[in-house]
């Protein structure tokens, strides 16, 4: 028996897991709990590498039986055509119960970022969609893909993080987070964001589409492209109201590292057509996911004021 | 993280992309939390570990160069790759847990990074509740504070095996042996009086990288790892896997007439396909069917995979319920003797009523009676009626039923709990149980285990009978040898003395049993007694009865 043991003697190496398994474990224990614990959860569904894992995670929670919640996609009118295309075919292929929400009022205004900015934008089409979203359907638990590593202010997130009437997010009274024993008890309105990637890091991630053969959108994948091309940036040409100056729209064989909406989501130039490429590729970067989108960089500690605003 | 050397041409990526993942997929993961007094350079520490590692992002470390007032333009501030929040960088101080990734060839690491000023006990108790190593921060100019004190009682509370002390400053001390060898004769005489945490001490400069991840040149009476040495070579000790197991059921699985699975998280020990399991509280038992997961069933696993199994029997289990090792089952109260962090502003109440979450269940419970604080600074019990804040103290808890559960000690999964205000929701403590409360009269008996023995002659299983009765033990003697019988009286945890040689065609795989023939005559000529005794030493022995350990006060 292991209290009196000493250190030396127990080490069970056949039984030693890797780091994978234990952050799979740990994410699946997540779900379960949520799905037993909750009446209306829900996962949302950003169509990205993060969720396409997350999706992975769910299935495997409740194999053989289906997942028991619905997911959902808050859909800003600016995504990728390609992301659309391949959410529509994950839903069909493994039978999902998808549902999408947007902010039909601010689109049919002409909300868009070169408009409004990218800081209003996000806070209509993404922020106040989601608001709305949750609230129309009365879900009380949202599975999100954040991971602890993205960003100095998710490093500090709950895993269950508590979200009061208003959706919000208050960095000061969080419920503490001890061993593996999650409080979700929450009042009528209120409700709670679930982050089951939280310990995943972006290698993780990556090694795990790799190993499980996780399908992911094909814009993740390097071939020629349409790109402005503007000091160090590439801006895919997609919407119509994103114009190039003379001779900066060019084809470029390049990637996305992270999938937002076309007019806000630079690309890299990249080689990188499969997933080793991929990892190789970041491994050898080392510069941050995120950096390459535009809307973090606008104000130090942008995303922050974004979560306590409701963003995830 | 492995770093593979700048750009790679794409022939040459492609090899060693596959090495380097090969790599990567025998890694395993150490958690980690940090402790330290504010100023004691722990943010300055994690940066460096880090950089020196290469783990921080080139546009991160950009966007901290040199943007502190005052600062030299271009000198890295380590403190700030760490400090996230606004609130904290507006007020320098981190005051929550923030969790860090990091890797190195040999392994995954996650950092929780607890704040250290004491009205954030609890932050540092959440840190250490995953963690399988602490590493305590030491200002070398001040030595070992109360606060100190602190950080190391509480990782020895919260079952932390692994205790570095890093002494730090040491640039500003001219990094003196004296000042240091001072300090850790005074950490170890401190850790071995909390009890089993096996501590290492090691002089570093945060600020400077000596003996963070580089050895330091500059110290050259020290010969011990540098701190990424040492995290690198800790054994990550799963001890769990070995033990009895314990299945929460998190959730039953049905989705059609043909499949019903129960799904969970190994708490601890291993599940075969085949073995024998009882299901608590109902006392049922059945064999694992399968083991399911979503490539295929598996003939085993340990803990902490998640799975689910299926039983042959078709039993009532629910959310709650929890399968465990038939011969070998955890203790049952509903009076627990418990060490509780208190987490909430509102102080404990006795008598009312919260909500106690333990494994799958939560089961409404009040704590009765506070036994002791612990004063964290003199780290000595004190006498009072409640808890407030961050206070840490033993209580005794009553529940409104039985839970099933083991001593914090030898488990942490199935030994913890944390407790709920069923009216504001907030999470009030978390709690580890040191064991079941009994009725007067009958202490030792929530800790005894079952076994059958048998027992030919009448008058050895008289004297292994009085053995057992004059130790406390429920015992039950019986001429009929029927399986289901047995199993049923072992899952009331009584020792049962078969009146018979017996066994023979009976299926008892998984139980102890045991026969007094093969202890007669031992060594020769052996009394009736000593033989006896030798039974019921080889029945507590093989049960893994925790005997007196643990629960003293
Ligand atoms: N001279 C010296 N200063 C240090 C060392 N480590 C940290 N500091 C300084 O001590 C101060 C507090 O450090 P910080 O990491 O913020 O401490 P924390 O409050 O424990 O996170 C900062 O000014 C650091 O630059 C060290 O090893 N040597
Ligand atoms: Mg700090």
């Amino acid at each position: 028996m292991g209290s009196s043991a000493t250190l030396e003697m127990v080490v069970p190496s056949a039984a030693k897991l890797s780091h994978l398994q234990m952050l799979e474990a740990e994410s699946i224990h997540i779900f379960r709990e949520v799905a037993s614990e909750f009446q209306k959860p829900v996962m949302l569904y950003s169509i990205g590498k993060d969720s396409s894992v997350m999706l992975r995670l769910a299935q495997k929670a409740f194999f053989p039986g289906p997942i028991p919640f619905p997911l959902l996609h808050v859909d800003t009118g600016y995504k990728f055509n390609e992301m659309i295309t391949f959410r529509d075919e994950q839903a069909a292929s493994l039978g999902l119960d998808l549902r999408v929400w947007r902010n039909e009022q601010a689109l049919a205004d002409g909300a868009n970022p070169v408009r409004l900015g990218t800081q209003r934008c996000c806070g209509l089409l993404k922020t106040t969609a989601l608001l709305d979203g949750l609230r129309a359907h009365g879900f009380d638990a949202a599975f999100g893909g954040a991971r602890r590593d993205e960003e100095k202010s998710r490093a500090k997130e709950r895993i269950f993080s508590f979200r009061d009437r208003a959706g919000q997010w208050d960095p000061k009274n969080q419920r503490p987070e001890v061993w593996n024993h999650y409080n979700g008890r929450i009042s009528p309105g209120e409700s709670i964001r679930v982050f089951p990637l939280s310990n995943w890091t972006e290698l993780d991630i990556w090694h795990y589409i790799l190993l499980e053969e996780i399908p992911i959108v094909p814009l993740y994948f390097a071939k020629e492209r349409r790109m402005i091309v503007r000091a160090d940036s590439l801006i895919p040409v997609e919407q119509t109201f994103v114009h190039g100056l003379p001779g900066e729209e060019q084809w470029v064989r390049s990637r996305l590292r992270s999938l937002g909406c076309s007019p806000c989501t630079g690309a890299i130039r990249s080689d990188a057509d499969t997933i080793p490429k991929i990892i190789a590729e970041l491994v050898s970067f080392r510069s941050s996911e995120r950096a390459n989108r535009v809307i973090d960089h606008d104000q130090d500690g942008s995303m922050e004021i974004k979560k306590r605003e409701g963003y995830f | 993280m492995t770093t593979t050397g700048g750009m790679l041409d794409s022939e040459q990526s492609e090899f060693a992309i596959e090495e380097f993942l090969a790599l990567e997929q025998t890694k395993d993961l150490l958690r980690f939390s940090t402790a330290g007094s504010v100023d004691d350079g722990k943010s300055t520490l994690i940066g460096r570990l880090l950089y020196d590692s290469r783990n921080v992002y080139e546009d991160q470390v950009r966007a901290v160069t040199g943007t502190r007032v005052g600062q030299k333009h271009g000198v890295i501030d380590f403190a700030q790759l760490t400090d996230g929040l606004r609130a904290e960088r507006e007020q320098g101080i981190t005051i929550d847990v923030a969790y860090r990734y990091f890797s190195t060839q040999r392994r995954k690491f996650i950092i929780a990074d607890t704040p250290g000023h004491e009205q954030y006990t609890r932050n540092m108790a959440t840190g250490a509740s995953t963690a399988d190593l602490a590493i305590i921060l030491i200002d070398a100019r001040k030595g070992i504070l109360t606060q100190s004190r602190r950080h190391a009682y509480i990782a020895s509370l919260l079952g932390i095996r692994h205790l570095v002390a890093a002494v730090n400053k040491m640039d500003l001390v001219e990094f003196s042996e004296e000042v240091y060898r001072s300090i850790e004769g005074e950490l170890e005489e401190l850790v071995a009086s909390f009890g089993r945490a096996k501590l290492v001490t090691i002089p570093v400069s945060a600020l400077d990288g000596d003996n963070v991840v580089e050895a330091s040149e500059r110290m050259p009476w020290y010969t011990g790892p540098t701190l990424l040495e040492h995290l690198e070579a800790v054994p990550v000790w799963k001890e769990e896997a070995s033990q009895a197991l314990r299945l929460p059921v998190q959730r039953v699985i049905r989705p059609d007439q043909n499949y019903r699975g129960f799904a969970g998280q190994i708490a601890a020990g291993t599940v075969r396909k085949g073995d024998v399991v009882a299901v608590l509280p109902s006392g049922q038992s059945s064999r694992i069917a399968s083991i399911t997961t979503f490539h295929g069933d598996l003939d085993e696993a340990s803990a902490p995979l998640s799975i689910a199994v299926t039983l042959e029997d078709e039993l009532d289990i629910s959310r709650g319920d929890v399968l465990v090792d038939a011969t070998r089952l955890p203790q049952q109260s509903s009076s627990l003797e418990a060490s509780l962090v208190w987490f909430d502003g509102d102080r404990l109440e006795t008598h009312k009523p919260y909500l106690l979450k333990h494994g799958a269940q939560t089961v409404s419970a009040r704590v009765s009676r506070v036994l002791h604080r612990t004063n964290i600074q003199t780290v000595t019990a004190e006498a009072v009626s409640s808890l407030a804040m961050n206070d840490i103290g033993v209580v005794q808890v009553e529940l409104i039923r039985p839970i099933f559960f083991d001593a914090y000690e030898e488990n942490r999964a199935s030994g913890s709990f944390i407790l709920i205000d069923p009216v504001t929701n907030a999470t009030v403590a978390a709690g580890m149980i040191r064991g079941g409360l009994q009725a007067a009269g009958s202490g030792d008996v929530a800790r005894q285990k079952a076994g059958v023995i048998f027992a030919e002659d009448d008058s050895m299983a008289a004297a292994v009978e009085s053995i057992l009765l004059a130790e406390g033990w429920p015992v039950v003697t019986t001429c009929v040898q029927d399986e289901q019988l047995l199993r049923a009286l072992l899952s009331l945890r009584v020792a049962v003395i078969v009146r018979a040689t017996g066994g023979d065609g009976l299926n008892l795989n998984g139980l102890n049993v045991l026969h007094v023939s093969d202890f007669v005559g031992q060594d020769g000529a052996v009394e009736d007694g000593d033989a006896a005794a030798a039974v019921v030493d080889a029945l507590r022995n093989w049960s893994g009865v925790a005997g007196q350990k643990g629960d003293g006060r």
